[in-house]
């Protein structure tokens, strides 16, 4: 909400728009109430060397499409050559001009410059180049008659004001207006607060646009007043500066009556040309499927039935209730009777309709929020006061219609504020007789005594409806920075759980290992889980920014295939990334079948790089599980992958991501693969590993080599080995590896080194004798060949 | 005889003085030392020695000269080792700047950082970490905090549906959690006061991605139940943060919001040392409406909860200009932190 400082001091002296200490305090205030000012503008601040000047001729250029050439007067009869970008402007139109040497709000100072060879004698200035408000649109056009040659401050009759920006929150719909903002800073400053009270009387003869609300539960109030001796044409100065200071564009006196009646008093409403409304009345009701209207932006709209149609007696739609009124229906020159309408809308509905139609208004948008549905009595009477002013033979007629359905919200409510309570929640010490001097001047008036008062919560707060809003208030306005800033007392232990410990132990020891973490979009397009040679069944986004990113993730594998991809064409290459995150597999259940991953790639490297990191990772956090290539794992590489299995529970997958998958992803480099549900890792902490003595006994190594076809797996012989030497046996290591023709396709020699040792004695020739006896006869009946 | 035996132990010492090598040191001492070397070979002739008095000085005179002997080879040994090592070290000489291969530790991703030690912060502070799911419910991400269906709060959350469907729910009740808050009620719901804890997490926006927004971002939570909470336990712990966490210097404030899940609705923000305030988060004291939700009585419990942006806090932190550099994944940027 853009404050304009001068027009809010109209409702009590707040600060002076020359004082910067003033409104520098002001605007302190104003965010300590919970309008928090995030821009301060000083406007109207004269600029010397703006100077007003008449449109002469304008001047195409062949060569510039987007400026043209402009003659103007300044007053003394000469013509100055401007080039000029915007095409608002039209010959006799008086607009500012910053002649040479003009330094200009933003720090731009108007020199001779010209394009394409063609001098420039100084710039035309939009409103907001002047500092005059926000409008950018164009060039600010003068009033017909300003005289010329004369600097446009005074031309215009501005003086220096201060724009107030500020943010008002969801709770704070009275804030949508001047009245409402002037009201809660008058009680915070404890300064006089001067509402309008209109002395209007309504009467002239009666007359009355009938009202039919169909849907009551939509609309709750219409009210239709008939006001007649209406003259169109323009505001006075003062109406038309203040409302474009705002960022309101000065239409004429009935539609900146109307504006100006929104903005002070929050109540938006629509004035209708009598004589042409159908019927001379009112139907309000729910649009029929597809039924259209074009509304005041031009646009021919659809709506359905849950959209609300403010119809003429005929029932034609002429507007959309609480939204924008129809192109049709607006007034004219001609226009010398108006029904007024003023009304209240559900704000669910309006919400609904705005984004359902993605039509909105600053009368919906206050609407949407919560207007004050008694408040247009006072509304009706500023609009006829302000209207007359330009209007002198104004006739506000008796007998309007005031149409109410019991969806309204009563006048009156109230709830019950212990102070007790009050206390307890804000941790003050605040005596019940201190409650009224805080609220009354906010409009909830207390009444009653002792600890128990009855607050009468004001028509214009719908947001204010329980005892802790009313506490809310309060500490509003006893003030937030009072309150005292204690800790809690109870005693409580703060900590990581067993698996918040265990997740930053997997990070560690991989970032040890020297892997880097990525997180990549978990959303992913269409077809990339094919791609990845994974399932497709996926949970996806039902209304996504972009198609690109509607697939719910089920692997972590192709964010990383893509980052290698990207590293790739970044000329990175061989790089080592991890990423620790939620995928989301469909399920039946309530919500989809999520769990934490773990996925390690390793560019650049082969499968065995992937199981020395799971042997880290299995080591460091006490799991264990078999290497099973049984089953190879959906979209590796078949001939080296593996299903890691810890009993019948799959833990996850290590070997090499399969080529075709590489090739689709674009990866030129062999990527190894670590893959965990680290949901069945992380849990739960392993038995602490417990002390075995270590042996003061000389040790004795006893290196043998095998002969084992490709199709049993190392692992197999690890275990008949460790069987075959017995409690001997201290440590395994295997530490060659050859191929080689003499073994044949199928061959390859495995070498151990077996370091043996007794707990008690030294070891003989004969217990190493028995060791290797036993070792090779249990290699040789798995298949393995002992090689002398 | 005593001459003799002078002569032989100078032409002892002066051989052992020039023993080129520790392996020469060796040979002497096998010559020279010991009940077998030259020196000891002159006791033998003691026996030609007529008085008592002479054979006593001379085997005196052989003993010390043996003594001299094995001392100077001693000597000499340490002297020929020491100056054996130090060639060896000089010959080992490495040039260290000449470093050939690349570093090898992994970096953590920069949000990763900066949840560890907010983390970190809030378990000094004496608060655990909860933690929920990203894919929630509509009724755990809104309706239980205060935002029945049709609340027009709801809107402000731009927030992402998916097509998962419940046992017998409608279609469009699963989200994509808007925020953290959810892990509130979860825990309300799982736990019995007092609960102290922080949620950490990531959460979805329908939002177009620019410099300073992400559909996907992560927040942090930190709810408080507990009996005679007030707001001004609020402000403490806001402050005891604020100081923890960013340094001595910085201070806090609460001032006037609105956010449907608390009342009274306080933004916070963070004054640093040089006056300068920059907006942090929203909080305020929980709803009654949340707590009836959680299954807890507004009248014996209260609470306050409190959150805000763990990717701005990163961002920051590092200069990052545009918050899209710290999800490329791009590891020239990963290596840099």
């Amino acid at each position: 909400m853009k404050i304009l400082l001068s027009w809010l001091n109209e409702y009590g002296d707040f600060a002076d728009p020359t004082d910067p200490v003033a409104v520098a305090r002001l605007a302190d205030t104003l965010t300590s109430l919970g309008l928090e000012v995030e821009a301060i503008a000083v406007i109207g601040d004269t600029v010397d060397g703006v100077i007003t000047a008449r449109i002469v001729e304008l001047v195409a250029h062949p060569d510039a499409a987007n400026v043209q050439r402009v003659y103007v007067d300044a007053g003394d009869g000469e013509r100055l050559h401007v080039w000029c970008g915007a095409d608002n402007i039209a010959v006799d139109d008086i607009v500012p001009l910053a002649v040479i040497g003009t330094e200009m709000p933003n720090g731009m100072k108007i020199e001779r410059r010209g394009i394409l060879g063609i001098d420039s004698e100084g710039m035309l200035c939009s409103a907001r180049e002047l500092g005059l408000g926000d409008d950018h649109a164009g060039i600010e056009i003068l009033p017909p008659g300003t005289p010329l040659g004369v600097p446009y401050g005074d031309a215009l009759g501005v003086t220096p004001d201060v724009l107030l920006d500020a943010d008002v929150t969801r709770n704070r719909p009275d804030c949508w207006g001047y009245v409402g903002i002037a009201r809660d800073v008058a009680a915070k400053l404890g300064v006089e607060f001067r509402p309008p009270r209109p002395q209007v009387e309504a009467d002239g003869q009666p007359a009355t646009t009938p009202v039919e609300i169909v849907d009551g539960d939509r609309c709750a109030r219409f009210t239709s007043t008939v006001i007649s001796g209406v003259e169109v044409k323009p505001s006075a100065g003062w109406m038309s500066a203040r409302l474009t200071a705002a960022g309101m564009r000065p239409i004429n006196n009935v539609v900146d009556v109307s504006n100006y009646v929104m903005l002070e008093l929050n109540q938006p409403n629509h004035a209708y040309d009598l004589d042409t409304l159908g019927g001379g009345g009112f139907r309000i009701r729910l649009a029929t499927a597809g039924e259209t209207l074009t509304t005041l932006d031009g646009e021919r709209r659809a709506f359905s039935t849950d959209d609300l149609l403010i119809c003429d007696a005929n029932d034609v739609p002429i507007g959309v209730g609480g939204v924008m009124g129809g192109l049709d229906s607006e007034i004219s020159g001609a226009t010398t009777t108006v029904a007024l309408e003023m009304a209240w809308f559900s704000l669910v509905g309006i919400g609904q309709t705005v984004t359902r139609t993605n039509l909105r208004s600053e009368a919906s948008a206050r609407f949407e929020r919560g207007v004050d549905p008694h408040g247009m009595p006072t509304a009706i009477k500023r609009f006829a006061e302000l209207l007359r002013e330009t209007c002198p033979d104004l006739v506000v007629h008796a007998g309007g219609a005031d149409e109410q359905t019991s969806h309204l919200p009563p006048a009156e409510r109230s709830v019950d504020v212990r102070i007790d309570a009050v206390n307890r929640l804000l941790g003050t010490d605040l005596a019940v007789d201190a409650l009224p001097g805080m609220l009354d001047p906010i409009g909830y008036t207390v009444s009653g005594s002792g600890d128990v008062r009855t607050v009468v919560l004001p028509s214009w707060r719908l947001d204010s409806t329980d005892e802790v809003d009313v506490i809310e208030e309060v500490a509003r306005h006893y003030g937030y920075d009072r309150l005292g800033t204690t800790v809690p007392k109870s005693v409580v232990h703060g900590g990581l759980s067993v698996r918040q410990q265990r997740r930053r132990r997997v990070r560690d020891v991989l970032l040890g290992l020297g892997i880097s973490e990525a997180m990549p979009n978990p959303f992913l397009a269409p077809g990339t889980l094919a791609k990845a040679g994974l399932p497709v069944d996926a949970i996806t986004i039902s209304n996504p920014l972009v198609t690109e990113e509607s697939v719910l993730r089920t692997s972590l594998r192709p964010g990383l295939l893509q980052a290698i991809a990207y590293n790739e064409s970044h000329r990175s290459a061989g790089v080592r990334l991890f990423e620790i995150g939620h995928v989301y597999p469909p399920s039946d259940g309530e919500l989809p079948a999520e769990y934490e991953a773990l996925t390690i790639v390793l560019a650049g490297e082969e499968a065995p790089a992937a199981v020395a990191v799971w042997r880290e990772l299995a080591a460091a956090l006490g799991v264990g599980a078999r290497i099973d290539q049984g089953r190879v794992p959906a979209g590796l590489h078949a001939t080296r992958s593996a299903t890691l299995q810890a009993g019948k529970q799959p833990l996850g997958a290590v070997g090499e991501v399969a080529p075709a998958v590489l090739a689709a992803f674009g990866v030129g480099e062999r990527v190894a693969i670590v893959e965990l549900n680290l949901d069945e890792i992380i849990d739960r902490d392993p038995k602490p590993a417990q002390w075995r003595p270590t042996s003061r006994q000389p040790s004795s190594d006893l290196d043998l080599a095998f002969v084992l076809p490709v199709s049993i797996p190392a692992e197999k012989l690890d275990k008949a080995i460790r069987q075959g030497a017995g409690s001997l046996l201290v440590d395994l290591t295997l530490f060659d590896v050859f191929r080689g023709e003499r073994l044949g396709p199928d061959g390859r020699s495995l070498a151990y080194r077996l370091r043996l040792q007794a707990a008690d004695r030294n070891l003989t020739d004969a217990d190493i004798a028995d060791v290797r006896r036993g070792v090779e006869a249990a290699a040789t009946k798995l298949g393995a060949e002992l090689r002398s | 005889m005593i001459s003799d035996i002078t002569a032989a132990q100078d032409a002892a010492l002066a051989d052992i003085a020039a023993a080129p090598s520790l392996e020469d040191v060796v040979v002497l001492t096998t010559r020279l030392s010991g009940k077998k070397g030259e020196l000891a070979a002159l006791k033998k002739r003691l026996g030609s020695l007529d008085s008592i008095d002479d054979r006593k000085a001379a085997g005196q005179a052989v003993n010390d000269a043996m003594a001299a002997v094995d001392a100077a080879l001693a000597a000499r040994r340490a002297e020929l080792a020491q100056v054996e090592m130090a060639s060896r070290v000089d010959a080992e000489r490495l040039d260290l700047t000449e470093f050939v291969g690349r570093p090898t530790r992994g970096h953590a991703h920069l949000v990763t950082q900066a949840w560890e030690r907010l983390e970190d912060v809030f378990v000094g502070l004496g608060f655990r970490v909860a933690e929920g799911p990203e894919v929630e419910t509509d009724w755990h991400n809104f309706e239980a905090l205060n935002m029945p269906v049709g609340h027009p709060a709801r809107g402000e959350w731009d927030t992402l549906f998916v097509d998962h469907v419940p046992p017998g729910g409608e279609p469009g009740t699963t989200v994509l959690r808007t925020h953290t808050s959810p892990v509130q009620i979860r825990t309300m719901l799982e736990e019995e006061p007092p609960i102290y804890i922080v949620a950490p997490g990531r959460v979805f926006r329908r939002d177009t991605p620019d410099a300073t927004h992400m559909p996907v971002f992560h927040q942090i939570e930190g709810l408080v139940i507990d009996r005679g909470i007030t707001m001004a336990d609020l402000a403490g712990t806001i402050e005891a943060f604020t100081q923890a966490y960013f340094g001595p210097g910085f201070h806090s404030r609460l001032r006037p919001s609105y956010f449907p899940f608390t009342e009274p609705s306080a933004e916070f923000d963070i004054q640093r040392p040089n006056g300068d305030w920059i907006e942090l988060g929203g909080s305020g004291m929980v709803h009654p409406n949340v707590l009836r939700a959680g299954g807890l009585d507004p009248e014996v419990w209260s609470g306050f909860a409190f959150g805000f942006g763990i990717d701005r806090m990163a961002k920051e932190r590092h200069g990052i200009e545009d918050i899209r550099e710290m999800y490329a994944d791009d590891i020239r940027f990963i290596e840099q932190f």
